[in-house]
């Protein structure tokens, strides 16, 4: 009994638990979801389970980790993120006309992947150094460290990714401080040169921000999946068609449906009712996070949980705003529901990272 | 838990961080407002809308072909009939080089040159993802090396489809006609009609005669299955099945035992013939020689039968019977007496004398009479019998063109009978107007008197003859000719009699009908036109024989049969009714080209009223009838030893 009290001790010791119940939660959701959307197969449910049971011991690790010890690894983790970038852009595999996995011999890896939590580590880390003496020199800096890593993952081309990385390093730089009116010159100047972005952008890129606007032009080729969620959608209506009785999941007209799509799955069978209880429960983690990131002691610590909440919120808003057809289709999983591990485990380690923060000793105001 | 970072906690600086926090956590609820608001929209306003989307995703409805309905006799025997076959079948957008595929394909069954003629033709009349047939009636071996060697031919298939047959395919074509299949004409007129949506999986619709004209009662409803399918278009199951209602049975007037008989009776030569109940209007034979295979049409003709129909000298494809126009010869006369008596032109005592020729004064112009030295005194009576011309040329020019056209056309000659099949022609009696609107001539005097003859201008249908016939025979009484006598509704069970009454009743004296029947009974006694044909017949029967121009002869020469082209001798004609004091059937021959009506076309009306008459046994039957039977087959080797 004492043993298990300290095992269970142990164990528990920098969990934290709102957030866990929440994350928990979410993922028995998907699970459920993910049983429905790949036709009760459940070999798929079960490897799912394990992914997820890996970024769970993966976050228990994180989370075990003193926020120090993390803080040292971000500059190394940084440099061999850039490094690993460069040798896709010379090296990499071409798989459906992208450049962006590496194959080091055992195993290929996507090192965009790893730069969605180096680069805001890096950058918390960037401005921790700099703390005490902020100048508008300071920001330039950052944003060059920002830049540099975007940059190369869009010319792999992936502007999901290069998209929701500058997002996460953007949320840093103004959490940081970064004037108001730098921001708003910044706002100006993104909005002036739209036109010269689309001219940089990739035909099938240009196609997917069209298609946004008139599914129905390309209603076999682009704006099939926006056509068909949408219809998974609306025809759910308020209480939904009940689970494993979406017909346009179980009749295989929803493509991607148990990975980026997952989400109209769930809206298909639980209907309004169901994503509004959803969007509560995402609710919940986010308003924990804030609460985590609102309480955190240093400027890194504030910094990379401002990030990491206000990414996955981005997460979510961007993977269901583009499943409901209000933004582009870029490949943005739903976190925590949409198959896969990768997604699954960089997700965890933030949520590790955040209960670091909170579970850790706090260093006082002396 | 010793600090390992100095902190340096501005609180301006850490107040910042927590309003920028708060304005982010702002942006996220707002976003999640915006998400809330696409869902309400998409799930509740919109809501209908993807219902029906998703429905329509989800949703295939197939067409369930219906039965056509079947085509009977007056007694029972089947006239067209469906049977299932496996047909294989081409979709000529799934094949990239037909004529490589058809060669392979015809390593493994037989497809012979006309088949893939046929079948260019069929793809060059339909839209290309239609799938067309190349062969049909498969036999159980094509069927499996087929099966076995399916992985080779792509967009080819077998399919099981129901077809029609017509077992008197060559007896009936023009009456039943046939089906053919549906092209882009019909499915434009079916779009205009608002029956597109029930041809939906139909392939074949009535082309002509009873298929044609009956083709709202064969065809059926259309049924049809929704079937729940995948994505990828596989059916995942049924949701409901609404079955087709076979289309309605048609039970015809037609005799066929009598219309068989009849083609024999003309033994190869062309013409045609209408046999008529007259007290009913059922039209008991209806023959138009040489007639046609109509099984040949159901598939789609390949070019060398079509040619070989459609070149033909014969014209096998015209319909003698319903749309050939032919004067009606001496067949016109007994309207004549008729219009005579009625109209007080004549009594039936007056006489005249017949010099073998007639006269307009003032005229070396001669219409002679058929016998050179005439007929001596020739009254109304014998005016008939013997088939007097020169009694009707006076009688012509004495009643004058109006009173002609208007008086006869009463019996139907010269306008559609209204018969229950389309394409029926005009025919016509000539008028004044008539041949200043036609002709932009004026009428002579001559002109009234070749029509007097039944010739000049004077053309009708050998169903219109029948049909006037009936009214000979019915004293008066007109009943509208007709195919169909009852419709069996497959959808209730009901049948449907086609209610039989008089169309009209002319207005004239017995005394006056009686005459002129009494005349029309002698034309078949001694000294009749008609005599040797009805020699020996166990009923009476009237009738009027004729002989219709097909070449004009020119002043002072004379029509010497032996001497003339066979397509240019005169046609032969008889109508007639029997039996004469109760007549139950009426008709009209024409032989083409077969010279005397007398001669020719007279036998062929006798072997038809001798079957009808003598060789059906009544329902109550008795010895004394099957007596009469046995009389009957012995006048027809009499008949045909005559021949």
């Amino acid at each position: 009994m004492i043993k298990f009290r300290a095992l269970w001790y142990y164990l528990t010791r920098y969990m934290d638990g709102l957030l866990l119940a929440g994350i928990l939660l979410l993922m028995l959701t998907g699970l459920i979801v993910l049983y429905s959307a790949t036709g009760a197969n459940l070999s798929r449910v079960s490897t799912q389970a394990t992914n997820m049971l890996v970024a769970l011991v993966i976050m228990w690790l994180v989370a075990n980790i003193p926020l120090q010890q993390i803080m040292r690894i971000a500059l190394p983790m940084y440099l061999f993120g850039i490094c690993l970038l460069i040798g896709v852009a010379l090296f990499g595999e071409i798989q459906n006309g992208a450049r962006r996995w590496l194959d080091i011999g055992i195993t290929r890896i996507q090192p965009s992947e790893l730069m969605k939590l180096a680069v805001p580590l890096m950058m918390a880390w960037y401005f921790d150094k700099y703390e005490i003496t902020l100048r508008l020199r300071d920001y330039l800096g950052a944003t060059l460290l920002l830049l540099f890593p975007v940059l190369l993952i869009l010319r792999q081309p992936d502007l999901g990714t290069a998209l929701l990385i500058a997002a996460s390093g953007f949320y840093v730089l103004f959490l940081a401080g970064l004037s108001w009116r730098v921001i708003a010159g910044l706002a100006i100047a993104g909005a002036a040169s739209v036109p010269l972005f689309w001219s940089f952008m990739q035909d099938y890129q240009r196609q997917r921000v069209m298609t946004l606007f008139d599914p129905s032009q390309d209603a076999l080729g682009a704006g099939y999946h926006t056509i068909q969620s949408n219809i998974a959608i609306g025809s759910g209506g308020m209480v939904g068609k009940g689970w494993l009785n979406g017909t346009q999941t179980q009749l295989d007209f929803l493509p991607e449906r148990s990975t980026d799509f997952i989400f109209a799955v769930f809206s298909e069978e639980f209907g309004l009712i169901g994503n509004v209880l959803l969007l509560t429960l995402y609710l919940i983690v986010i308003a924990r996070c804030v609460i985590i990131t609102a309480n955190a002691s240093t400027q890194f610590t504030r910094l990379i949980a401002g990030s990491i909440t206000l990414t996955f919120a981005t997460y979510i808003f961007v993977n269901m705003g583009m499943v409901s057809g209000i933004l582009p289709v870029v490949g943005v999983p739903l976190p925590l529901l949409s198959y896969g591990g990768t997604s699954m485990v960089s997700m965890l380690l933030g949520f590790g990272i955040l209960m670091s923060i909170q579970t850790h000793p706090k260093l006082v105001k002396t | 838990m010793k600090p390992t970072v100095e902190l340096i906690n501005h609180p301006q600086e850490l107040h910042d961080f927590q309003v920028r926090l708060m304005i982010g956590a702002g942006i996220v609820l707002f976003l999640f407002s915006i998400l809330f608001t696409r869902f309400y929209y998409l799930q509740v306003t919109q809501r209908d809308h993807y219902h029906t989307l998703a429905e329509a995703n989800r949703i295939s409805i197939f067409p369930l072909v219906p039965n056509r309905g079947l085509i009977f006799d007056r007694n029972g025997e089947i006239l067209a009939q469906n049977f299932s076959a496996y047909t294989l079948e081409i979709q000529p957008s799934k094949v990239p080089d037909l004529d490589t595929s058809l060669d392979e394909l015809s390593t493994i069954i037989e497809i012979t040159s006309k088949d893939r003629e046929r079948f260019k033709k069929l793809m060059k009349e339909s839209r290309r993802f239609k799938s067309l047939p190349i062969r049909t009636r498969l036999s159980d071996e094509e069927l499996a090396r087929f099966a076995a060697n399916r992985y080779r031919f792509p967009g080819i298939e077998i399919n099981a489809r129901i077809l029609r047959h017509y077992p008197h395919g060559e007896s009936l074509s023009h009456v039943v006609g046939y089906i053919g299949r549906i092209n882009d004409n019909d499915l434009e007129q079916l779009e205009n009609n608002k029956t597109l949506d029930n041809y939906r999986g139909s392939q074949h619709i009535g082309r002509i005669g009873i298929e044609q004209s009956f083709e709202q009662e064969l065809h059926g409803t259309t049924g049809f299955e929704e079937v729940e399918t995948d994505a990828a278009g596989r059916s995942v199951r049924v949701v409901s099945h609404t079955p087709p209602i076979p289309g309605n049975n048609l039970t015809l007037s037609i005799d066929i035992g009598l219309q068989e008989v009849a083609i024999k009776a003309f033994g190869g030569r062309r013409g045609a013939l209408v046999a008529i109940e007259p007290t009913s209007g059922d039209i008991l034979a209806f023959v138009s020689l040489p007639g046609f295979d109509a099984n040949l049409f159901i598939g789609g003709i390949d070019h060398e039968n079509w040619d070989l129909l459609n070149n033909s000298i014969d014209r096998p494809l015209n319909n003698r019977a319903l749309r050939g126009l032919y004067p009606p010869g001496s067949t016109f006369k007994p309207f004549m007496a008729l219009a005579a008596l009625e109209l007080e032109e004549r009594s039936a005592q007056e006489s005249m004398y017949d010099p073998g020729y007639f006269s307009l004064p003032g005229s070396k112009r001669r219409y002679r009479d058929w016998k050179l030295d005439g007929h001596g005194m020739v009254d109304l009576h014998k005016s008939l019998v013997v088939s007097c011309d020169t009694y009707y040329y006076v009688l012509a020019n004495d009643l004058g063109i109006n009173k002609i056209n208007h008086f006869v056309s009463q019996f139907g000659l010269g306008k559609k009978t209204g018969v229950d099949i389309f394409g029926e022609a005009d025919g016509l009696l000539p008028s004044p107007e008539w041949k200043m609107r036609r002709h932009k001539q004026q009428w002579y005097a001559g002109d009234t008197i070749s029509v007097g003859i039944g010739q000049g201008y004077n053309l009708t249908t050998p169903l219109q003859l029948a049909f006037a016939t009936t009214i000979l025979a019915n004293k008066g009484r007109a009943f509208r000719p007709h195919f169909v006598k009852q419709i069996h509704n497959n959808k209730t069970g009901n049948l449907k009699k086609m209610t039989i009454s008089p169309a009209y009743e002319l207005n004239i004296k017995p005394e006056h009908m009686e005459l002129v029947h009494q005349a029309l009974i002698d034309v078949t006694r001694t000294g009749g036109t008609a005599e040797r044909a009805a020699k020996g017949a166990a009923y009476t029967f009237a009738g009027k024989t004729g002989t219709s121009q097909v070449i004009n002869i020119k002043q002072g020469e004379r029509y010497i049969e032996s001497q003339v082209q066979e397509r240019h001798r005169d046609h032969a004609l008889f109508i007639g009714y029997a039996p004469a004091d109760k007549p139950s059937i009426a008709l009209a021959v024409l032989v083409e080209n077969g010279g005397h009506g007398g001669a020719a076309a007279a036998p062929i009306a006798r072997q038809i009223m001798d079957y009808y008459l003598l060789g059906k046994l009544p329902d109550s039957s008795n010895i004394e009838i099957i007596q009469d039977t046995e009389q009957h087959e012995h006048d027809h080797e009499h008949l045909h030893a005559h021949h």
